[in-house]
């Protein structure tokens, strides 16, 4: 995804959860995101935010430093060793 | 009586608490009070002659056939019009009632041709089956004057008037009325000249307002209005039932054959969501399922850029096998995926989808509903507990007030508008929020009290003054609040609400509806008894989609209407199982049920039912393979009956994203336009070609029954598990009804369909487990799913897709009654009469100051692309708004809509484009390209082009063979 559809995406989550209380808003973020951002498009957000993460609301931020300290929990990562055991486990 | 063996017990059924006995022939009967004496002797067994009485039709009392004589009283009552009370002793059977039907039926006679239309017996003629039956051998009266020089209008491509048969008995016209609800029909002229006539004087079937339903026909008791498909094939002999494969009303058809061909579709009297009526696609466009267009060779190719070869079916999924297990050895599993249709059954999208998981070993998996309903699913889950309406269609009959947003029933779903307006017509009040005039603001007998016609992209702002109004005016339910909902939620969202920013004086700068009007309408839904919202895509295919959906659930539950018959929220799903491919785990963060994939438990019951392991992430949503693909990390794709390329925004991105692909896989009926960019073509089957289920948008699980075999050779759930076994995974089903059981034993809400319920039911509505063994119409009685009802909170933001200098105009879309969808099937029948190409609709003032007459070509621009289509100069839309359908891919509507989508499912945000509108005298350079490379990259080697030369050079090929594009 380029990073300006991400960043306006991501930025949308952080505009619709603004309007609860902070606490609120800031599980609202991540826990959207965690919920429904596939690995590789949160490890790109992730990654702009660590390059500056120039134009992200600031809710987003605080979800990227929640998602950077959870490892995703396999299945998608998209390394073809592990895709590769998991196919061998399916046959 | 269009239809075979129908049981016609001519006037329509009664509920009463109070029941009544009476004697007819010497037998005693009980029935409903209110009853007619006709419909208690034919419940009873009883045959009561009759020509202008139909059960679904109120009694009119014309013929003087079902005459009766009854103890007590003088002359020989009308048994149709008569009610029966208790005691009553009624004759159905004398010699003077026979004397004088007798009679009767040789005056109709004197003036009808005397045999059928079709070679066997009577066909569809109850007259001259009551002749029979009365023995009426003769008729005594001289020709006089009479109508048997009428001429037959052919008009309509798929039925006949014939007014030599005619006995004007009203049935047709009263159908019209009663049953569809346009009053297209009358009867012209009086005495001796009466005729029916469609229109004004100058009209014929195919130019008056029919909208071609086919309920006349359903109604004619003389053949006088008949299929000319049975002209010409004569009467079918047996009858298969199975549901429509358009929208998401699922209406149940008996498919008529003869041999094993079909000769007509005649909705069922028993189906639940329809009672008996249908619209002009599902009773007639049904001839795609023919068309020569359908591919029937798997084909594949290596580049997109060469022709396609015919291949066995070893060779195509042989080769898939080789392309996919290629790019999991090299990309891994996350470069796979999978999309589901909600074309197809529900056995067949889990199958999709446990496909995917199961041997892809990816959640890569998505469904068209992404760029329909998916906020549906997000708002109705986050508030209500569970992604579905609330309510079955017979609901309606019992609202007071209803609440039609961003939805035109009477084009989109139109039985189910039929019914709508039939309760309209009978008192409810009507509410309609849409920026275009669409036909329920006002049709004939029906006028909405409140047309809130907003600016598009402001939905979010006005429900909240609407719930402002309701709040600030004290008009919510508090009782209901209390004890159903999560109060500190409830608190929460008051003092949102509350705040001046939502008020309808502040939201008219955005909505552009006046703050009284607002006021006055929120005071209706709020005070006028049950009040039911109707909702389609102008809900969901924006920025703020799925906030608006939970916005429409605020006020349900704010006001109190929710978990009884004529209230709920209701989403009027777009295609037939769109409710079902939901259901069925389609979305890449859901398995079955709408269960995270995150949860271990509900891991563990595919896993263990699947011998694999599954992932616990989320996978790609449709527009994110795309982005994948561009980016080089998603490199194969399986389509089973969905049109991207056609369908989803943006049309250059997504051909960009699927030609970066390795392997696209298409299955489908027709080589559509994705199939531009695949490298092997499965060809599918139709709904007339497989067994499975379809769920329609009242959760309603209906038999689909295979009537014939796919010219290919096989249904879609059998190509999944060839491809699959291919792979090397154990998938073995002999039967769908054997996936729907997998899906019982591992889905809750599931847990007591089967096939043997469905057939001993007719159908079943989920929730069907222990609780509710036959199902659930109503959801959310006594609590939501989710426990207690949460208010979630609904600040508006405005869409980022703004009017501008350069873009002043804003392009809405939406559907026409003859077209479906992306067109591929409609397009392929005579429904292209009505409607051969998209038209772009202007207001007259935007029409003038640009020099736009009717009928003039024009190119709509926005920043993402430019198209050519024809104006159409109506007031039905707002000044500064235009519309448009999409159903035709030279159009292609998609180059110039957005990738904006809603925030929390990224759907589409296809209702809110800015644009220019400018005369121009040729298709734009783009659709130029595109219908080139259209051609070349869908050859097949060694044959003709699958198009036709000539109407692709004129720029409005469609795939049609038979049809010339309107003048």
């Amino acid at each position: 995804m380029e990073n300006d559809k991400m960043v306006r995406q991501a930025n949308q989550i952080a505009q619709y959860f603004s309007v609860y209380p902070q606490a609120r808003a800031e599980e609202g973020v991540h826990g959207h995101i965690r919920k429904f951002w596939e690995p590789r498009i949160r490890t790109q957000l992730i990654e702009y935010v660590a390059a500056g993460g120039n134009g992200l609301h600031e809710l987003v931020h605080t979800a990227v430093d929640s998602l950077r300290d959870e490892p995703s929990s396999g299945g998608e990562s998209g390394d073809p060793a592990a895709q590769q055991e998991i196919g061998r486990r399916a046959t | 009586m269009a239809s075979l063996n129908p049981v016609n017990y001519g006037t329509p059924r009664r509920s009463s608490d109070t029941q009544i006995t009476l004697e007819i022939d010497g037998q005693s009967v009980t029935v409903p009070q209110g009853t007619s004496v006709m419909r208690a002797a034919i419940e009873s067994g009883i045959e009561v002659p009759k020509l202008c009485a139909s059960d679904m039709l109120e009694p009119f009392g014309s013929c003087r056939l079902c005459l009766v004589e009854i103890e007590g009283r003088k002359g020989y009552p009308a048994s149709c019009t008569t009610e029966v009370s208790e005691g009553m002793q009624v004759a159905t059977q004398t010699d003077k009632l026979n004397q004088i039907r007798r009679g009767v039926v040789e005056l109709y006679l004197s003036d009808h041709p005397g045999e059928s239309l079709t070679p066997e017996g009577h066909g569809d003629d109850e007259l001259l089956e009551l002749a029979d039956r009365l023995d009426v051998t003769e008729v005594r009266y001289n020709k006089g004057r009479n109508h048997q020089l009428a001429t037959v209008d052919g008009s309509n491509p798929y039925f006949d008037f014939d007014a030599s048969r005619c006995i004007v008995c009203s049935r047709c016209v009263r159908a019209c009325n009663e049953v569809q609800g346009t009053f297209a029909l009358t009867v012209d002229g009086r005495g001796f000249a009466s005729m029916i006539s469609a229109g004004t004087d100058d009209d014929n079937f195919l130019s008056s307002e029919c909208v071609s339903c086919g309920a006349c026909i359903q109604a004619c008791p003389t053949e006088a209005l008949i299929e000319k498909d049975v002209v010409e094939m004569g009467m079918p002999e047996r009858s298969v039932t199975t549901t429509c494969a358009y929208c998401g009303v699922g209406c149940s058809f008996n498919a008529e054959l003869k041999g094993d061909e079909v000769v007509r579709m005649v909705p069922a009297k028993q189906g639940k969501a329809n009672q008996g009526h249908s619209c002009v696609k599902g009773r007639f466009a049904w001839g795609y399922t023919n068309h020569p267009d359908r591919i029937t060779k798997p084909m594949v190719r290596d580049k997109i850029t060469d022709p396609w070869r015919e291949v066995s079916w070893d060779e195509a999924i042989a080769f898939s096998v080789d392309k996919i297990n290629g790019i999991r050895e090299q990309y891994g599993s996350g470069a796979l995926g999978a999309i589901t249709s909600s074309r197809c059954t529900n056995e067949e999208t889990f199958l999709v989808q446990k496909l995917a998981r199961a041997v892809f070993n990816t959640n890569n998996v998505d469904t068209c509903a992404r760029v329909c309903h998916s906020p549906t699913g997000y708002g109705l889950n986050s508030t209500f507990g569970t992604s579905a309406g609330t309510q079955d269609f017979v609901s309606v009959e019992k609202c007071d007030v209803i609440l039609v947003i961003g939805a035109n029933p009477t084009d989109a779903h139109p039985v189910f508008g039929s019914q709508m307006k039939r309760r309209l017509r009978q008192g409810a009040r009507l509410i309609v929020c849409d920026p275009r005039a669409i036909d329920l603001v006002r049709s004939p007998h029906v006028q909405a009290d409140y047309h809130l016609q907003l600016r598009p992209g402001t939905n979010v702002a006005l429900v909240n003054s609407m719930a402002h109004t309701i709040l600030s005016e004290g008009l919510e339910n508090r009782v209901f609040v209390e004890e159903r909902c999560d109060m500190d939620e409830y608190d929460g969202w008051r003092e949102f609400i509350l705040r001046d920013e939502n008020s309808p004086e502040n939201t008219e700068q955005y909505t552009g509806v006046p703050a009284s009007m607002v006021r006055e309408a929120a005071r209706l839904y709020a005070t006028g008894g049950n009040g039911a919202i109707y909702y389609g895509l102008g809900v969901t295919e924006h920025s703020q989609g799925s906030t608006m959906v939970m916005g429409m659930a605020n006020i349900a539950m704010a006001t109190g209407n929710i978990g009884r018959p004529g209230m709920g929220v209701n989403p009027l799903r777009g295609q037939n199982n769109v409710q079902g491919s939901c259901d069925m785990g389609s979305f890449p963060h859901e398995l079955p049920g709408y269960r995270h994939v995150s949860d271990q438990n509900v891991r563990d019951i595919f896993e263990k039912e699947w011998g694999v392991t599954i992932g616990s992430e989320p996978g790609l949503r449709i527009p994110n393979m795309i982005d994948a693909a561009t980016a080089g990390t998603f490199k194969g794709l399986y389509v089973q009956g969905e049109d991207i390329l056609q369908s989803d925004p943006n049309i250059k991105h997504i051909a960009a994203g699927l030609a970066a692909m390795e392997c696209v896989i298409i299955q489908d009926i027709f080589l559509n336009e994705t199939a531009s960019y695949a490298h092997v073509f499965l060809p599918g089957s139709t709904f007339l070609e497989k067994d499975g289920t379809f769920t329609n948008a009242e959760r309603r699980i209906n038999r689909v029954r295979k009537i014939q075999t796919a010219p290919a050779g096989y249904a879609d759930w059998e190509i999944t598990q060839l491809l699959a076994q291919a792979l090397g995974y154990p998938m073995n089903y002999s039967h769908p009804s054997e996936i729907m059981d997998e899906i019982a034993r591992t889905t809750p809400t599931f847990k007591g369909v089967s096939f043997d319920k469905i057939d001993a039911l007719g159908s079943v509505q989920w929730p069907c487990n222990d609780d509710n063994p036959e199902g659930t119409p109503v959801m959310h009685v006594d609590t939501f799913v989710r426990g207690k009802g949460k208010f979630m909170l609904t600040p508006f933001v405005p869409t980022e897709e703004r009017a501008n200098r350069k873009f002043p105009l804003l392009l809405t879309t939406g559907r026409i009654l003859s077209q479906y969808n992306v067109g591929a099937q409609t397009r392929r029948t005579a429904n292209r009469l009505w409607h051969a190409e998209d038209w772009l609709e202007v207001h007259p003032s935007d029409a003038e100051m640009r020099g736009i007459k009717d009928g003039t070509l024009v190119a709509v621009a926005s920043r993402m692309g430019e198209t050519t289509l024809r104006a159409k100069v109506s007031e039905r839309m707002t000044p500064g708004v235009v519309y448009t359908t999409f159903h035709f891919p030279e159009t292609a509507a998609n180059v110039v809509t957005t990738e904006f989508s809603d925030w929390a499912t990224e759907c589409p945000e296809y209702k809110v484009t800015a644009v220019e509108v400018r005369p121009c005298n040729t298709m734009s350079e783009w659709q130029r390209r595109y219908i080139d490379t259209r051609e070349k990259q869908q050859q097949i080697e060694s044959e003709q082009s699958v198009r036709d030369p000539d109407s692709v050079a004129a720029g409005f090929d469609a795939g049609d063979k038979e049809w010339e594009p309107a003048e």
